[in-house]
């Protein structure tokens, strides 16, 4: 067989189903197989969107996402999709062509040192030399990608390996010496974390992506229930734990609920799960959870103790560990007088927002009626910025997998792109995009993507006619000189009609329901471009550098 | 302070660049490398000689190590017994009339004379690090033109 067609039969063996991409010269010879391969392909129409794509398919279904570029341009194009899922821990396998082996150093033409250029922003990545090692790479990088922390693979395939033709052997079993993710938690930290668990009168649960990843909602629920602890998330964990669960504070850091950012505050033990103390859950790190022990449960050892000193580590998968620790706790805590202080702080400082009568759209007003309306079901992708934490904020994440968003790199110009690949996943689902005007534009010829292959995706523009996020910090610290946030729009509405899409322009509060009842009617992509309130903040907030529970807008 | 750290690691290309970029990406200094193959030509040893701030620090880098999917294993010699060498060439001014001179200095601390020629003398040195600090200190009088060394290996002792 070709490389081309070892890397076809391989894609299949590892139950590939669908692939985006782009094509090129330097993989000429792989789409020459894929035309008549058993994958579904996408043909997004900017490389950089096939990786968020393929992130967003891995996000929604938890399988493994995989896309495909040129070398040079489509290659470097790529990366922003690539280190998107980096920073997130998402499984991708990113191909990409390279000049022919005999070429490489030469400054050919579309000639990048690809591997060069992603070594920091993969988990790994190869360069194939000789065809004889495509099946044997193909399976380390899927089993790469998918186990451990997951993270995206890449694999540089130069043109001659594609062509020459090999015996195909399919590797019957991955060895690699150097990579042994531990599974299962250490008993004598379970047991440690256990008795501290039973010690605790103030314990809070501070989940992560990694709950998700590892699918581990379910013992998440099991554990905060057995011991009555509160719990709450990261932007990454939304869905982690049921947003509507009596238990959940909902997100906690620089945009969290300010009864979840004093809970954590307050707590005298921290059970962190699949998350990492970033410094925007955090705040000031040397003001952070001053009274409180720290469980934390890892699957990546160098999460541990990184930023902040851990009393009971346990590296294994959240899974397992969970289970591990719910058998092992014999002697519950009592919770009852914490759990009644932090209901009266979420009685009286709830996430608000003033609606006053001035006919002026809130976004979070648009939030909460969307979630009204599709019960809380649907797949929630979303852009950067204002935006992403509107989303995050007002509508209740009840299950893993329903909140699509670019977390560690916030990358404007993700939630379409990924809105897309959770579309194509899960084609019974209704998949919404909460974009902002700014970030819809970085990516919005993908219109044509979705157009083409009916994928149909509802987008909805808070359009404020600023970069808003970046217009509030000016607008708080910079005295609000609105240097470069002030945006000019096109008419969203007839760009998308221009692209065989449906528009709804919605300028009206009273509009703002059966807009989103007539998007949800119609069989085609839609834009729905919804004027909202320029100047609305996203509120509570943490200045940058502050100790988390000094909010504005939150509880003094 | 500064840790002797030995990496086994894959011998495939783009290791030694992963290793780099993961040093330079996290600002950990990295004061040698000494890479070679080992007994198994597969495999290489990459000895490094790291400055870690805290213990902390110092954790980390073994951790970060430890991820890199070619890196089979880390090990740590601060706390462990061992045994430890550099090699350094020196190369100082030496006329003939010093000749006699540069060889009781070399007696003293160890080192050897390999060349001597047009006033330049070539001396090699094997040795611990105080030893090597030693034997510069007294050949600074001399003039020293030049230097190289490999930076300090190290094997445990069991
Ligand atoms: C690719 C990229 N460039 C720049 C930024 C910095 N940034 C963060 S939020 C933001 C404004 C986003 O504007 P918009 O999409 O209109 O969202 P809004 O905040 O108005 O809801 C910018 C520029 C970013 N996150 N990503
Ligand atoms: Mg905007």
């Amino acid at each position: 067989m070709t490389g081309a067609e070892i890397l076809i039969e391989c894609l299949r063996r590892e139950g590939v189903k669908v692939m985006f991409g782009y094509p090129g010269g330097a993989v000429l010879p792989i789409f020459d197989k894929l035309y008549d391969a058993d994958i579904k392909f996408i043909l997004t129409r900017h490389e950089q969107a096939a990786a968020h794509a393929a992130d967003g398919y891995a996000r929604a279904t938890g399988k493994v996402g995989v896309c495909i570029a040129t070398s040079g341009p489509g290659a470097t194009n790529l990366t922003t999709g690539i280190a998107t899922a980096y920073m997130d821990s998402i499984p991708l396998v990113a191909i990409t062509g390279q000049v022919k082996t005999f070429l490489i150093g030469n400054d050919a033409f579309q000639e990048a040192d690809v591997t060069g250029v992603t070594r920091p922003i993969t988990k790994h990545n190869y360069l194939v030399k000789k065809t004889e090692d495509l099946a044997r790479i193909i399976r380390e990088a899927f089993y790469i990608a998918s186990t451990g922390r997951p993270g995206p693979v890449l694999i540089d395939i130069p043109v001659d390996v594609q062509q020459k033709d090999v015996e195909f052997i399919w590797p019957k079993e991955i060895n690699i010496r150097g990579y042994k993710p531990t599974l299962f938690g250490h008993p004598g930290q379970i047991k440690k974390a256990a008795k501290l668990i039973a010690q605790a009168k103030r314990p809070i649960i501070y989940a992560g992506g990694g709950v998700i990843s590892a699918g581990a909602h379910q013992e998440l629920k099991a554990l905060a229930e057995k011991i009555r602890a509160p719990v709450t998330m990261t932007l990454m964990g939304l869905g982690g734990f049921p947003g509507e669960h009596e238990l959940s504070l909902g997100m906690l850091g620089m945009h969290g609920t300010a009864y979840a950012n004093h809970a954590i505050m307050e707590a005298d033990l921290i059970i962190a799960c699949g998350a990492r103390f970033d410094d925007r859950v955090t705040g000031r790190l040397d003001a952070f959870a001053p009274h409180a022990k720290i469980i934390h449960i890892d699957i990546d050892p160098a999460s541990i103790s990184k930023n902040v000193k851990v009393d009971v580590p346990i590296v294994g998968d959240a899974k397992n560990i969970l289970g591990q620790l719910i058998e092992e706790i014999k002697k519950l805590p009592d919770t009852r007088d914490w759990l009644k202080t932090i209901e009266q702080w979420k009685r009286r400082h709830p996430l608000t927002y003033k609606d006053k009568d001035d006919g002026k759209i809130k976004p979070q007003y648009v939030i909460e009626q969307l979630y009204y309306l599709t019960k809380g079901e649907a797949i929630i992708a979303t852009e950067v910025g204002q935006n992403q934490m509107w989303a995050a904020q007002w509508y209740r994440y009840e299950y893993p997998r329903t909140f699509i968003s670019s977390g560690g790199l916030g990358t404007m110009g993700f939630g379409f792109p990924a809105s897309i690949g959770a579309k194509v996943g899960n084609p019974d689902r209704q998949v919404f995009d909460i974009a902002g005007d700014g970030s819809i534009q970085m990516n919005i010829q993908e219109l044509a993507t979705c157009v083409c292959n009916k994928i149909n995706v509802k987008v909805i523009i808070l359009n404020n006619g600023y970069l808003g996020m970046v217009r509030q910090w000016q607008e708080l610290f910079y005295k609000k000189r609105y240097s470069h946030t002030c945006l000019y729009n096109p008419d969203f509405v007839k760009l998308a009609e221009s692209y065989g899409a449906v528009g709804i322009r919605v300028v009206k509060k009273e509009e703002v329901c059966s807009a989103l009842e007539k998007a949800l009617s119609i069989d085609n992509t839609v834009f729905i471009d919804i004027h909202i309130d320029p100047e609305e903040n996203v509120f509570p907030m943490v200045p940058a550098g502050e100790a988390i529970n000094r909010m504005i807008g939150g509880m003094a | 302070m500064k840790h002797i750290i030995s990496v086994l690691v894959e011998n495939k290309p783009g290791v030694l660049a992963r290793i780099a970029g993961l040093f330079s990406a996290r600002g950990y200094n990295i004061t040698s490398l000494a890479v070679s193959e080992t007994l198994d030509s597969e495999t290489s040893y990459m000895t490094m000689v790291v400055e870690a701030e805290d213990e902390r620090v110092l954790e980390q880098i073994k951790k970060q190590l430890n991820k890199l999917i070619d890196v089979i294993t880390v090990t740590d010699f601060t706390k462990r017994e061992h045994v430890e060498r550099e090699l350094i060439l020196v190369k100082v001014n030496c006329s003939t009339k010093d000749k006699e001179k540069l060889e009781t200095v070399l007696r003293k601390f160890l080192g050897k004379l390999i060349q001597h020629k047009e006033n330049i003398a070539i001396i090699e040195a094997v040795g611990e690090q105080e030893q090597i600090k030693n034997l510069l200190e007294s050949l600074k009088p001399f003039g020293i033109r030049e230097l190289v060394r490999t930076g300090r290996l190290a094997i445990a002792s069991t």
